[in-house]
């Protein structure tokens, strides 16, 4: 009993601490935990893989910012360099205004780690990759992309006009894109799952936060979304394809941290199963008095 | 260990801590850098809106392409101020209704299409057992949430089996919220021992 008193008085922050701790020691002290790649994740793998011919585009949606950067950034680097590494054109495009600046890093980190990788196979901003410029309107912006991409949008994100750009060439609407991967953890996946691939016909793919995992499964059963990267696990499964064929150098933000998320949700089940035994305990004791 | 000597890197970690610290209780450092986030996420916001709409979308091609088509959009746009005069007010209808019957034409076609494709993925074209669990989960869930018929008998039977379906949902949410969550922390912890202090690779 005096257990069950413990638990249900434990002040919270001693949680916090150690949930604090389950994280940090696994940085420093790697466990290994063993992962393996799940279907949604290969889905959008092989499709860059084997369904997108040389010189194809892979347009990539960077609707979030720095509150889900964590999850999301990395899917971002991911794609993009399995998209360069088997030459393929990449536009990343904005719905939201924030999903400028995360864009713009990761095309500056990717570019930089592919150059710094390959000197004999150098990387361009503005010929192999770039950032379309944001524009607001969200569904009237996808919309208006599958009429004509240029003119939706006149610049790319660096205030160069589209039309001089050679990443461009051959492309005025959805037709000429191979594939589309939304990263997003908001309800903005669905305005391209609606317009792009309903209308429109587009590959779809997914990147969301693990929150937003859930919803997103039937999509897929519906073939509405062609694959879909959840959370930071399917950041790392994708990071660990990406290692097996050889095209990733950076560090793996993701795959790194798989060993302490394992670790804090060993934590999370008992504290899961403590709670709800002192929960019971406590109320057959108060329904015995 | 290799301390990082970027000052931005110094001034996102303490930022990182500042908001931490509010797990312990609340401060002052706690409030500072809440503020200090809402604030630049708004400044930037105007600035990205200034200059991809303002500038790219009605200075430009007014001053430089002589567009004046696009005074159209900037006077609809103009006449949403009007809220803030009581005796014109009025005038703010034209922009929002324009907006309204656009956004519904564009979406009820589109949304309904997305959605019958939605009910033809659970349509059993084979036997399959993920298909049938489909199956009467949909039909339970939506019998759950039928409220013509008092859920009692066969009814309430099956609204059973569609609660629990529910809570299994429920349950895959949750867990995909503590994967969520911890990954935030995992981005946060990993910023601070690799880029600020170079404890790890």
């Amino acid at each position: 009993m005096r257990f069950i008193n413990f638990i249900n008085k434990l002040d919270k922050r001693w949680i916090y601490l150690v949930l604090a701790l389950c994280i940090i020691i696994p940085f420093l002290f790697p466990i290994g935990f063993p992962m393996k790649t799940t279907a949604p994740v290969k889905s959008i793998y092989d499709f860059i893989e084997d369904s997108i011919p040389e010189g194809g585009v892979v347009l990539i949606g960077a609707d979030y910012d720095p509150s889900t950067m964590a999850e999301l950034h990395p899917m971002a680097k991911v794609i993009a360099t399995h998209a360069l590494s088997n030459n393929l054109r990449v536009l990343f495009v904005t719905l939201y205004p924030q999903g400028a600046g995360m864009a713009q890093d990761v095309i500056e980190n990717v570019l930089r780690e592919w150059n710094n990788s390959n000197p004999d196979n150098q990387k361009e901003l503005g010929k192999d990759i770039t950032l379309l410029a944001y524009v607001p309107g969200v569904s009237a912006v996808v919309l208006k992309m599958g009429e004509d991409i240029i003119e939706t949008f006149n610049e790319d994100g660096y205030g160069n006009k589209l039309s001089d750009l050679e990443v461009m060439k051959e492309i005025k609407n959805y037709n000429d894109i191979d594939l589309m991967v939304e990263l997003a953890g908001s309800a903005v996946v669905l305005t391209w799952l609606i317009y792009a691939n309903g209308r429109y016909g587009l590959n779809v793919g997914i990147g969301t936060t693990a929150v937003s995992a859930a919803e997103y499964y039937s999509y897929l059963q519906s073939k509405q979304a062609i694959g879909m990267l959840g959370g930071l696990k399917g950041a790392a499964e994708y990071e660990n394809l990406l290692s097996k064929k050889g095209v990733y150098w950076g560090r793996k933000d993701a795959t790194v941290g798989m060993d302490a998320q394992s670790s804090a949700h060993i934590f999370f089940i008992i504290l899961i199963v403590l709670g709800n035994i002192a929960y019971f305990v406590s109320k057959k004791q108060k329904g015995g008095r | 260990m290799a301390l990082s000597s970027n000052f931005w890197i110094w001034i996102a970690a303490i930022l990182t801590l500042a908001i931490y610290s509010f797990l312990y209780k609340d401060n002052p450092f706690y409030k500072f850098a809440e503020y200090l986030l809402v604030g630049i996420s708004i400044g930037y916001g105007i600035s990205v809106y200034w200059h991809n709409t303002i500038i790219t979308k009605v200075f430009n091609p007014l001053v430089y392409d002589k567009n004046f088509l696009v005074l159209i959009p900037l006077l609809l746009g103009l006449l949403m101020f009007s809220r803030f005069f009581k005796n014109v007010a009025y005038l703010s209808r034209i922009p929002i209704a324009f907006v309204v019957g656009a956004g519904t034409g564009l979406s009820v076609p589109s949304s309904f299409e997305f959605l019958f494709k939605q009910v033809y993925a659970t349509m059993p074209t084979k036997l399959d057992i993920g298909i049938i669990i489909i199956v009467i989960g949909v039909i339970s869930t939506l019998i759950y949430f039928f409220f013509s018929l008092e859920h009692k008998g066969f009814v309430g039977r099956v609204s059973r089996v569609g609660i629990t379906f529910i809570m299994v949902a429920f349950g895959a949410a949750f867990g995909y919220t503590i994967m969520a969550r911890v990954s935030l922390f995992i981005g946060r912890i990993q910023f601070l021992l690799s880029d600020w202090l170079g404890i790890i690779k």
